[in-house]
């Protein structure tokens, strides 16, 4: 097929209806993965920072920071990206401070979740909403 | 592009028990397993699963990455040096290999 304007208009509005239909399946797959890290406890809030950009120019490379003092662990979560759980910090006997930067892929503009297993068994989690520019349609 | 090719900032230095932060950077494509070739086939998932970081045989971070890690990964952390020693930094290919970089630190 070749990429004429209304190729691309087609394009767009079919992956879009897709990305809209395919939701409630996605959400599901989310909680899943959350689930398995959870071991389904309840999560609350409290002191885990996650520091995202508001807007990432470029999906490929987003930089994310997480910050839980205290925690054992954290996992990042997606609820754009095909897979939706993103990575696993353990902290060992020698990271005082439980603070990580790494970058990330985004495929669309998202919600980024971070939970958080503190030293007393509890969840925390903490959100951020990345609008992404380059990633398919304009975003 | 060479794979695997680690590059790994740490103090020469610190005092005992203190925090310092260490960034590390490696080479490696993360093919994520969702993309198509040229061929329109899918290109095979490759990617680095785990980093650990030890300091004198002690856990100071293990990662689990999946997919959403972006090319060359990136981690920026920090940790405690409770005495002179060295850290040792392992990344786990999919492919089974190990890239390993290891930085000592004294005490001062």
């Amino acid at each position: 097929m070749e990429l004429t304007r209304r190729n691309l208009m087609l394009l767009c509005a079919g992956s879009f209806g897709a990305s809209v239909l395919g939701l409630p399946a996605f959400a599901a797959k989310i909680d899943d993965a959350m689930t398995a890290f959870t071991g389904g406890a309840p999560v609350g809030d409290g002191d885990l920072t996650l520091t995202a950009p508001e807007i990432a120019e470029n999906g490929a490379t987003v930089p994310i920071q997480i910050s839980a003092p205290g925690a054992l662990a954290i996992a990042l979560f997606s609820d754009g990206n095909p897979e939706p759980k993103m990575a696993q910090f353990t902290f060992g006997p020698l990271n005082p401070t439980q603070f990580a930067s790494t970058r990330v892929r985004l495929q669309q503009t998202q919600n980024v979740f971070a939970l958080a297993k503190m030293a007393d068994g509890s969840f925390v989690q903490a959100t951020a909403n990345v609008k992404v520019t380059i990633g398919g349609c304009g975003g | 592009m060479s794979q695997g090719k680690p590059r790994v900032r740490v103090p020469k230095s610190a005092a005992a028990g203190d925090t310092i932060t260490i960034k590390t950077l490696i080479n490696h494509k993360m093919e994520s397993g969702q993309r198509h070739g040229g061929d329109g086939a899918l290109v095979p998932r490759q990617i680095i699963n785990r980093f650990l970081v030890t300091f004198n045989g002690e856990t100071v971070m293990d990662v689990g990455m999946e997919p959403a890690i972006s090319t060359n990964p990136f981690f920026e952390f920090e940790a405690m040096v409770p005495e002179a020693g060295e850290f040792h930094f392992q990344w786990f290919d999919d492919d089974g290999s190990v890239y390993e970089e290891r930085k000592s630190i004294e005490i001062a």
